[in-house]
């Protein structure tokens, strides 16, 4: 039995795919010859790589957190009302939305583990909770707006000396980013990678699964409140700011190879995993690719994806015959 | 969703499906559930001066439950066997365009067009198969890759419903018998199929034996690729007939008729009000239909008390997670 | 049980079961108009005739309340409703709506409840909420077919696939109103809506052939592919544009995410260096497109957005050249106009055909409203009903 969380395993190809689509964008469009390109599509691209990495602490624990969506959604929206277009409620307002996040972690992570409702059933419900509660309480859409001061977090950016303007999306993404690899480094984050691969054996070992798991939903509740604030302030009210974000932080996680079910992958590959499926899409778009193909190239790239880590990791197996983990198995 | 979700690795008997004596089985339970919330539903509605369970609510909820039951139905033979299918809802959309644009309004063409949109979602549901079992995809990754391809696929093609069925085959969606509808008879008997394929049949045992614990069932000689992929086409089979039905009912296909109607996340929840476990091996059709009975009448009774949208949902969520958790609750205990 | 028992009882249950059978399907109605099929060059949602139709009634003169559009007709046909007269109050009014999923959508039904409001003959109305699916709408209509309406009204959640339940409700003798999304038959007392989606695009695509210089590039944002009414809005505009000597780099769909469009229109900044106006099928996005121009560092360009609060306040805040084709809302109080008026044995045009104004630079500060939501449509017409903001904030 051994604690050691392979961190860099699954790490290299998604980083191989990030530079490929790194360098297609540098063909494709003249703005990506230049560092001010990529800062753009950093800036664009941290919101959800902020929820890829909320996601990877329940994925990794072998859960899924299918509320994020919902939850960013129902962030901008209540930021909206609450703050009503005064700057001076900003600051209550951002803390109020993050301990929204904490509290929406929190009764995921409670129902799951005291409950033991499997996690999707409980994040599906919560989806569907938060989905209706936040238009039962604003009357159907939203109301009230963002003062410009909430907004500075997803549309400002600050001088940084020696870097020049750097939008306050990318530090806060570098800062949440640093801190989690941190994390991971350290032992609560190795026994979360473990919770993942080997329940019972840290349970014997004496490892408290149950708050482990409970940090971990905590964990994407809050970075989901995060990415709310920083959507909200890129691009303002919207009843669906968050739709479908819950199935491309998972889709960008997985694709940064790390494994649904729990106990294998990185933080930084699911970041990165993140930031690809962003410069895809951009890719895509600046190739011309008919919209309507858009998904569909998507869902092809997904399921290679995918494929190719699991039969890669197959392979391994086959030949240092351990057979810890069946990745070929749906996992229900 | 995951093995370490599961309380316990299931009991290592690859065919455990029936239980001894009456007990409060989950099955029992969601029947229980449906029939005290007809009852109360039946009490809120009368307080309003209306009635809940006449012809005209009867006619509602087999309605609403005829469509989505097809869909759960195939979604309890996937989860059972551990597995999951999330492209379900964009699956029913293209065959009901392939049902619709394939008759083109001519009676004759009916079974042509039933037949290849049932061919159309099997191999559909082949491919998801494979991309599981031989790709080594997760479920949950391939089925929703699948859906992006259908729905690439489906906004590159349509822009809106196409075909049209003729006239006769629109007796299927509007025809009954009293206050049951022909299509939902065909789903209940659909779904006893089901059950005796689950219960009865050797592919049956399989199935729960795979859901149970794949290893154990590889190493006692199930073919567990096949009965994967077996599960796999059968749901998308399931999918495909509901799909058929909607472009009965619709007069047409209509591409975003299953996304609309949330039949991939919506089905997973009826499975699970069932009864099922979501991690697979344990359940069957019997709780789902009960889950899909008690979703409709809940729909039925908002209705008739006329209750905000938004309102529904949260319910629907709230009711969900309890449901589960009083399963998980149960499964604890006996276990202990 | 003897033999001859079992067959007794199995006619027995067989003649039951035979009595018991009937069908919901409705009555097969003589096949309305022809289907002739788009031109390929074209969007297949391009109809010439109807282009021709929609852009003559906005130079119209209509008929009626000059300060209450939701009451006014573009060419009426008025039918005779004597056979549907009710004369003595005490209606009941049903509602099938397709869904309130949108701001669009929550704006008009709330101002449809309070128009309810104002009429006290009246006495319920029972609403049915779709949700947005064409089943589920089926199965509504079938039910308050069943109730005691004494009329129905629909709001289609798509055209085709809801005719044959509209065709029904007709059957039942109930006068049946449909508004916004039509239907293809003509068995619907009224059928209410403002001029339509060609005029709506052909509005925003004129107002930047006329602002914008041969030669411009145009970036067009719409929603999603496959709905009729915005297809129509684009067909129109496609139509105006391809007889312009405007440059359409780029037709985008945004799914009506901000971050989406936002992401979008700065690609396109990069790609094609400069935008010189935006024509968009929907405002849902107007806002966050304006902003990818200004976060650029961009002169924004000619905009088509649409009657929200948010574009309108930030049109006037940076006096942006902008128009705003409106699909109004205020469309939401005629159908309940129209209901009484027919259980009165008043006369109602068969197409009641709303105005359908466009804001323009001239009169967007009388639109501006600092005090209602950013999502608030402001073509609701419900600035004069009683309790006027609450219900709408």
């Amino acid at each position: 039995m051994s604690f050691r969380p392979r961190l860099a395993e699954g790490t290299a190809p998604v980083l191989v795919v990030l530079v490929v689509l790194l360098v297609g964008l540098a063909i494709a469009g003249p703005a990506y010859s230049s560092p001010e390109g990529y800062l753009a599509l950093l800036k664009r691209a941290a919101p959800l790589m902020i929820l890829a990495i909320g996601q990877y602490f329940v994925i990794v624990s072998g859960g899924f957190d299918l509320s994020v969506g919902a939850l960013v959604t129902a962030g901008v929206v209540i930021a909206a009302r609450l703050i009503d277009g005064e700057d001076s409620a900003t600051a209550w307002v951002i803390l109020l939305v993050l301990a929204f996040g904490l509290l929406v972690g929190l009764v995921n992570g409670l129902v799951t583990t005291v409950l033991l409702v499997p996690s999707f059933i409980v994040t599906l419900g919560m989806l569907l909770v938060l989905d209706g509660a936040v238009f039962l309480w604003t009357g159907g859409a939203p109301r009230g707006a963002l003062s410009p001061g909430f907004r500075e977090f997803g549309r400002g950016a600050v001088d940084v000396p020696l870097l020049g303007e750097v939008p306050w999306s990318v530090l806060i993404l570098l800062a949440i980013l640093a801190a989690a690899v941190l994390f991971m480094r350290g032992g609560t984050g190795r026994a979360l990678v473990a919770v993942g691969d080997n329940e019972q054996a840290v349970r014997l070992s004496g490892g408290r699964v149950n708050r482990l798991r409970l940090l971990a939903f905590v964990l994407s509740g809050l970075l989901a409140a995060v990415a709310a604030i920083l959507l909200g302030g890129f691009a303002g009210v919207s009843a669906q700011v968050g739709a479908g974000l819950e199935f491309r932080a998972i889709t960008a996680v997985v694709l940064g190879g790390v494994l649904l079910g729990g106990g294998r992958g990185s933080v930084v590959a699911a970041t990165a995993g993140a930031l690809s499926l962003e410069a895809l899409f951009t890719l895509l778009n600046l190739l011309g690719v008919a919209g309507a193909l858009e998904s569909a190239v998507q869902g092809v790239i997904i399921i290679g994806a995918v494929a190719y880590a699991s039969l890669g990791v197959g392979l391994r197996h086959r030949f240092t015959r351990t057979t810890t983990k069946q990745p070929a198995t749906a996992s229900g | 969703m995951t093995v370490q979700e599961k309380p316990l690795p299931v009991r290592t008997v690859p065919a455990r499906t029936r239980s001894r004596g009456f007990a409060f089985t989950p099955t029992v339970v969601v029947y229980l559930a449906l029939a005290v919330l007809l009852v109360v539903g039946s009490v809120l509605v009368a307080l309003r001066g209306g009635v809940l369970l006449d012809q005209a609510g009867l006619l509602n909820i087999f309605t609403r439950a005829t469509a989505l039951g097809l869909v759960a139905i195939g979604q309890t033979i996937v989860i059972l066997a551990g597995s999951l299918d999330l492209s379900v809802a964009y699956l029913v959309g293209l065959t009901s365009l392939v049902a619709a644009e394939t008759m083109a309004g001519q009676a004759g063409m009916i079974v042509p067009g039933v037949l290849l949109a049932l061919a159309v979602a099997a191999v559909v549901g082949l491919v998801n198969g494979l991309v599981i079992t031989v790709l080594r995809a997760n479920a949950f990754i391939a089925t929703l890759g699948v859906a992006l391809v259908l729905r690439g696929y489906l906004e590159h093609n349509y822009t809106g419903p196409a075909g049209e069925v003729p006239r006769t085959f629109q007796h299927l969606g509007y025809d009954r018998v009293g206050p049951v509808p022909v299509a939902a008879l065909l789903m209940l008997g659909i779904a006893a199929m089901c059950w005796w394929l689950l219960t009865r049949s050797r592919p049956g045992y399989h199935l729960y034996a795979v859901g149970g614990d794949l290893e154990v069932a590889r190493l006692s000689g199930v073919r567990t690729r096949r009965t994967i992929v077996t599960a796999h086409v059968l749901c998308s089979v399931a999918a495909g007939l509901a799909g058929i039905y909607l472009a009965s009912r619709l007069g047409s296909g209509a591409p975003y008729v299953g996304t609309d109607a949330g039949f991939d996340l919506e089905s997973i929840a009826a499975v699970v009000l069932g009864g099922t476990l979501l991690a697979g091996g344990r359940g069957g059709v019997v709780g789902t239909i009960g889950g899909v009975f008690i979703l409709a009448t809940l729909d039925t009774v908002f209705d008739d008390l006329a209750v905000d949208p938004f309102f529904k949902d949260v319910v629907r969520g709230v009711v969900l997670v309890t449901a589960v958790a009083l399963y998980a609750r149960r499964t604890v205990r006996r276990q202990s | 049980m003897t033999p001859t028992r079992i067959l007794t009882a199995m006619a027995a249950v067989a003649a039951l079961v035979l009595a018991a059978c009937s069908s919901e399907l409705p009555e097969e109605n003589a096949p309305g108009g022809d289907t002739s099929t788009g031109e390929a060059a074209k969007s297949e949602f391009f109809d010439q005739a109807e282009y021709e139709r929609q852009l003559a009634f906005r130079d119209a003169k209509p008929e009626g309340p000059a300060d209450r559009p939701w009451e006014q007709m573009l060419e009426p046909e008025l039918v005779d409703t004597a056979q549907y007269a009710k004369p003595g109050g005490n209606y009941t009014i049903c509602f099938s709506n397709a869904a309130v999923d949108n701001p669009w959508r929550q704006v008009g039904f709330k101002t449809m409840q309070r128009e309810v409001e104002l009429h006290p003959e009246i006495t319920e109305f029972t609403v049915l909420d779709a949700e947005a699916k064409d089943d589920k709408q089926i199965s509504d209509i079938q039910s308050l077919s069943g109730q005691s309406c004494s009329a129905i009204i629909i709001s289609p959640n798509t055209t085709a696939t809801l005719t044959p339940a509209v065709e029904a409700a007709c059957d039942t003798g109930v006068p049946v109103i449909v508004f916004d999304r039509g239907v293809n038959t003509d068995c619907p007392v009224t059928f209410i809506h403002p001029i339509g989606g060609f005029a709506f695009g052909a509005d925003g695509a004129e107002f930047l052939t006329e602002q914008v210089q041969p030669g411009g590039k145009i970036l067009a944002l719409r929603i999603l592919p496959g709905v009729d009414v915005l297809e129509q809005r684009w067909a129109a505009a496609n139509e105006i544009f391809g007889e312009s000597e405007l440059d359409v780099v780029g037709v985008e769909f945004t799914d009506g995410d901000a971050a989406k469009t936002k992401s979008i229109v700065a690609d396109y900044l990069q790609r094609e260096g400069e935008i010189d106006g935006v024509w968009m099928d929907a405002g849902a996005t107007a806002v966050a497109a304006v902003e990818a121009f200004q976060d650029a560092g961009v002169e924004v360009p000619a905009f088509v957005g649409e009657d929200q609060q948010d574009f309108l306040r930030l049109w006037v805040d940076e006096d942006l050249t902008a128009v705003a084709p409106t699909y109004p809302t205020y469309q939401w109080r005629t159908p309940i106009i129209a209901a009484l008026r027919i259980l009165k044995g008043e006369q109602v045009p068969s197409e009641w055909v709303l105005p359908q104004p466009r804001i323009t630079d001239a009169d967007v500060a009388d639109y501006v409203a600092q005090d209602m939501p950013p999502l608030h449509y402001a073509m609701c017409g419900c600035e004069d009903m009683p309790g006027y903001p609450g219900p709408w904030q």
